[in-house]
């Protein structure tokens, strides 16, 4: 279980002190989907970062199965079942899908079918990808489904992943929907999702609404979608909160 | 292939030529200016010179599927040679050659080896040469290698060159000259890593003098500790030809790498291009195989590891 006690992060600039994160307080229990979602600068990636270790918070606590992480870095949180897919993977000259897959399978020699397994699962044929660099020679959705696929290779008790959908176009979206589904039915994993696409909300235990650095919003999908669909409906000209035209 | 061969030649020859035991095939293996082991095929003939140190290596037109080694060690201190070995490869050929130098200096005096190597390819020979160089030892003696390579590529020929400098070459001048005749092409892959203070400068030169000819550079390097690393490789279009340079550098520590990539033309339907970077390792890249669970010196290792892999 993870639990985030009174998280704040500020940040000093030329402007004066900026609040990212303001007192949060979070608990995403085990085998449970957690869907942060909100406006854009609202802290979602920050407050995934911080869990991670790849922020430190400026106050406040990370528990992770009743330990204080708080302190420990990004490779010690990895090796305690902690994984994140990165928004903007990096591209890596030389470093082949193959290579990537094997070190997030903790450097064991992994078999081919468990790779083309991991690979299947977002989408992609092992036979065409396994021996390819991850640089610039592929497009941006392969690098980001490539991500994907080594944080399950990882099989951490807590997986983050940060809009995975961005740069996956609609087939491939749709068979990672249907992982992320698989995933949550086995509860073997917790997940925490950062993501504005209705289908992946509606899949979550939880959804977190963070905007302005607090949580807006917090329950079920049933609770919580309607207000969501409010908030951004107030603000369109056209449709209702109701979907009527206005 | 002689007895002479102890465990510390056996071990350079593993690294440099990838040899355990007997080489298959055609091998000339060189010790500290001696032969430690010749053996020629019915199609690849190797023979010394008589008028200076090196070989002659003479292929048979049509021959397919076969290596010639060709690796040089040397393990006394003190030991400066310079060897010249001519390939001529005939006609229709599809062969690898594995050469390398590798350098064990205990001593405290320099150790220095200057081959020059000259390959004729006929007209339609495939050719595949791999050269790895290795320094290693315990006393103060500096290993020096400069490498020159000059290869000839007749119409049709296509030679793939892979040039690697594993670790310990205290400094090196390395010197490549390819002339691609009509339809001909080559590729060079150059992997290079400095480290402490030592000192690597690579001069290249391709000149695409006929119709159709292509030529393609790609270099990678990692300088560390002190170390510097002066790349100059150039393309010279003089018909209708293609020619692409890529100069990637990763830069550590304290190290230096001045990096001039030219392209020249001199022919309108010439199409050349080049590209240079250098850069220190990424920060996301390390971040993102820290969240793999290695450590950042791990990333680190694994990401120079894969570059000039």
């Amino acid at each position: 279980m993870l639990e985030l006690r009174n998280i704040s992060y500020h940040v000093h600039s030329p402007e004066g002190d900026l609040n990212i994160l303001k007192n949060i307080d979070l608990v995403v229990p085990d085998g449970c989907l957690t869907v942060f979602t909100g406006p854009n600068g609202g802290g979602k990636t920050t407050l995934a970062k911080i869990i991670m270790g790849l922020v430190q918070p400026t106050e406040g606590q990370v528990i992770w199965n009743g330990q204080d992480i708080t302190e420990c870095g990004i490779t010690e949180r990895a090796k305690m079942g902690i994984s994140y897919g990165f928004q903007q993977p990096p591209r890596f000259k030389g470093l082949r899908v193959r290579d990537l897959l094997t070190i997030a399978s903790d450097g064991c020699p992994l078999p081919k079918s468990e790779a083309c397994a991991y690979l299947t699962k977002v989408g992609l044929c092992a036979n065409d990808y396994l021996d390819r660099e991850v640089d610039v020679s592929l497009s941006g959705g392969e690098v980001k489904r490539i991500e994907i696929a080594t944080v399950l290779a990882r099989k951490s008790d807590l997986m983050i992943f940060d809009e995975p959908e961005a740069g996956i176009d609609l087939w491939s979206f749709a068979r990672l929907t249907e992982t992320f589904e698989d995933i949550h039915r086995e509860r073997n994993s917790a997940m925490i999702i950062i993501s504005h696409q209705e289908r992946i909300i509606r899949l979550a235990d939880e959804i977190v609404v963070i905007a302005d650095g607090n949580i807006a919003h917090q329950g079920t999908a049933e609770d919580v979608f309607p207000v969501i669909m409010a908030d951004t409906l107030s603000c369109c000209p056209v449709i209702n909160s109701k979907g009527e035209r206005k | 292939m002689s007895g002479d061969l102890n465990h510390v030649d056996e071990a350079l020859l593993e690294l440099i030529a990838d040899v355990t035991g007997k080489p298959k095939g055609a091998f000339n293996i060189r010790k500290n200016s001696g032969c430690s082991g010749r053996e020629s095929t019915e199609n690849i003939v190797i023979t010394s010179k008589e008028d200076k140190p090196g070989i002659d290596i003479r292929i048979a037109p049509g021959t397919k599927n076969e290596t010639c080694y060709i690796p040089v060690i040397i393990t006394e201190s003190g030991l400066s040679e310079t060897v010249y070995n001519d390939f001529y490869i005939g006609e229709d050929c599809d062969v690898k050659i594995v050469a390398g130098c590798g350098i064990h200096n205990c001593g405290c005096e320099e150790s220095r080896h200057d081959g020059v190597h000259t390959l004729h390819l006929g007209k339609n020979a495939r050719v595949c040469y791999s050269e790895k160089h290795y320094g290693e030892g315990d006393g103060n003696g500096k290993n020096v290698m400069n490498p020159k390579t000059v290869a000839y590529l007749d119409e049709g020929a296509f030679l793939q060159m892979d040039t690697i400098q594993i670790a310990g070459v205290d400094s090196t001048d390395r010197d490549t000259r390819i002339v691609c005749g009509k339809d001909a092409e080559t590729v060079i892959t150059e992997r290079l890593l400095t480290h402490g203070e030592q000192y690597a400068g690579s001069d290249m030169e391709i000149v695409l003098d006929g119709d159709n000819a292509r030529g393609r550079v790609i270099s990678r390097s990692v300088a560390k500790g002190h170390s510097e690393q002066v790349f100059l490789p150039r393309v010279i279009g003089n018909d209708r030809c293609f020619g692409h340079v890529q100069c990637d550098s990763i830069i550590m520590d304290e190290a230096k790498i001045r990096s001039v990539p030219e392209i020249a033309a001199n022919s309108t339907e010439a199409q050349l291009i080049h590209e240079a970077a250098i850069g220190k390792i990424a920060g996301d890249q390390l971040l993102k195989l820290q969240t793999l669970g290695l450590t950042q010196e791990e990333a680190e290792d694994c990401i120079l590891k894969g570059f000039l892999a």
